[in-house]
């Protein structure tokens, strides 16, 4: 009897984030199905015309431009962005005098939005006002100004990771500090007295009990990667010549440019679809990295 | 001998690399303070230092103050939903037993796992249906539904880390499970909830992708679409020192936000979120 009233209790202390979710999570999922299936102007009433959207897809050439660059982009910058933050984290990682300053320092511009932080660039990076140009120059390493965001496909690439690393290294640094302290310091005093160097130390305690935390760090930053989209909205609008334009940006052009929502719906299953499966995969890494050996 | 010389080279050599990095990563945000008031050709602060950008910004399209007024009410009504929202579910995660607990937890989490433009395009669609298109509170529901799986997380780990004897005595002195809450654990959650809070402060505050997708309407608009459309109104010469004046007007609230409850927010994160 009090189980029972205790269960209610429980479930009216969750009911407003059962509704929120079912709300604004479960219907809108089966709702971008239903459009997926449908001519769906912005305004107007929806057709049925399935499956012309999922066929349209793959007639789509700017489609298949974006999925090509969204996924070297998600390669190269993860690479970078994963050995900034590794980097930073290993270098903050011990206590000593002025420690704290420098992780804040490295933080900070992770509590800047990232629609800020890309405005932010743009000026940085602008022939215009941009500092970059003049202090290159002076040090001799140019010789005459440089677009960075618009003067070749790479120099926007390599602008736009510039922009990633700098907004988002302190907040994964963050995540991997937390992975690093969590290994006890015994470990490492053991490890010494068998007489492993720093080197045998780090790939042979350091790496392998960090891994969970790697897995998770990657996972953020994969996923995060493929779906960029403020970065290219923002800082390159997808140029020059389209050759930035990501797949959440033909999304978005789909539908509030061309207002076909349906087919935009449509390239969104895509993307979830890709995503699940590769979340599933992920995760399968995971928690092979979790077992209990493994801690 | 040498060994102190050496070690003392080495945390020289420490120092001066990790300096140098930090003023890396500090020089763009001193740099966007510095661009928007030095004097600028062609800006709104032709000679001397000054607020002239500033001053442009104040004037653009509906005016900096509905801009501003826009965005301070979305992030304080989605800070509020997530803070509360997430602290009942949370303490009803860690202390009950009901049917489709774990359902509702997988289905919370699984907001994570799916791309946010999936959601965005049905949305724009649901909250037409429910009277929600172009409104601030729409606005904050979504951005609201988006913290929510990073903070229902945060703060069933905090409530799972109190210890079960401190409700059980209360709750032998004849106080309800919402006096417990309420009473007692709340202020055993505080770093927790600072940490969700800051969180959904940060991001609905400097959300863009939302707002630009769900509001249309020019007076609704929140203060990071605004910035941008500036950028991508003008043809040809663009002022860049009012984007950085934006970008200032942006930044600085978050800026100081984080440096007053980092603390907090950095034990919040740590006990938190990799755990569990």
């Amino acid at each position: 009897m009090r189980r029972d009233r205790r269960r209610l209790v429980g479930m009216a202390y969750a009911t407003p984030l059962a509704v929120i979710v079912a709300v604004l999570f479960l219907v809108p999922l089966g709702l971008v199905l239903w459009m997926s299936l449908h001519e769906w102007p912005l305004l107007g009433e929806p057709t049925l015309n399935l499956p012309d959207n999922y066929t349209a897809i793959a007639h789509n050439p700017l489609f298949f431009d974006a999925v090509w660059f969204t996924l070297t982009y998600t390669i190269i910058v993860t690479i970078v962005l994963f050995a900034a933050a590794f980097g930073l984290a290993l270098l903050v990682q011990r206590h000593r005098p002025g420690v704290g300053l420098f992780r804040t320092a490295f933080f900070l511009p992770g509590a800047v939005g990232f629609a800020t932080a890309s405005l932010l660039f743009y000026g940085l990076l602008s022939r215009d006002l941009g500092p970059l140009n003049p202090i290159l120059s002076a040090l001799g390493v140019i010789d005459k100004p440089v677009s960075w965001i618009s003067g070749s496909p790479k120099l926007a690439m390599g602008s736009s990771i510039g922009l990633v690393v700098w907004r988002f290294a302190g907040f994964n640094m963050l995540i991997l500090l937390t992975g690093l302290q969590a290994i006890p310091e015994d470990v490492y005093e053991a490890a010494r007295m068998d007489g492993a160097g720093r080197w045998q130390q780090f790939l042979r305690i350091t790496l392998p009990l960090l891994r969970p935390t790697i897995a998770l760090v990657l996972i953020l930053m994969v996923t995060g990667s493929l779906l960029a989209f403020d970065q290219f909205y923002i800082l390159t609008n997808g140029g020059p010549d389209n050759s930035t334009t990501s797949v959440v940006m033909v999304i978005v052009r789909e539908a509030f440019t061309r207002f076909d929502l349906g087919s935009a719906a449509a390239v969104s299953v895509v993307v979830l679809a890709t995503l699940i499966l590769f979340n599933a995969m992920q995760l399968q890494m995971l928690r092979r990295g979790d077992r209990p050996e493994d801690r | 001998m040498r060994a102190s010389t050496r070690r003392l080279g080495a945390r020289t050599g420490y120092y001066t690399t990790t300096t140098a990095l930090a003023i890396l990563f500090l020089f763009p945000l001193v740099w966007a303070g510095w661009a928007s008031v030095k004097p600028t050709p062609g800006s709104g602060q032709t000679v001397g230092y000054g607020l002239g950008n500033f001053a442009n910004l104040w004037n653009y399209g509906q005016g900096l103050p509905t801009y501003l007024l826009n965005s301070v009410v979305v992030a304080v009504l989605s800070v509020i939903g997530t803070v509360v929202v997430s602290t009942l579910g949370g303490y009803a995660f860690a202390r009950f037993r009901f049917r489709g607990h774990d359902l509702l937890f997988l289905a919370t989490l699984a907001i994570l796992m799916v791309p946010y433009p999936t959601l965005l395009i049905p949305l724009y669609v649901l909250l037409g249906w429910l009277g929600l298109q172009n409104s601030l509170v729409g606005l904050a529901l979504v951005l609201m539904m988006f913290q929510l799986p990073f903070a229902v997380f945060i703060m069933r780990n905090s409530f799972e880390a109190v210890p079960r004897e401190l409700d059980e005595a209360a709750m032998l002195d004849g106080c309800s499970s919402f006096a417990v809450l309420t009473r007692i654990l709340l202020h055993a959650v505080r770093p927790g909830l600072v940490t969700v809070g800051l969180f959904a402060f940060l991001a609905s505050w400097s959300d863009f992708v939302v707002p630009l997708i769900l509001i249309s309407a020019p007076d609704k608009l929140p203060l990071p679409v605004a910035v941008v459309s500036m950028q991508q109104r003008v043809f040809g010469s663009i002022d860049y020192s009012v984007l950085e004046a934006g970008v200032v007007v942006l930044a600085v609230p978050c800026i100081f936000l984080f440096l007053v409850l980092q603390r907090g927010y950095v034990r919040g994160f740590m006990s938190g979120s990799l755990r569990g």
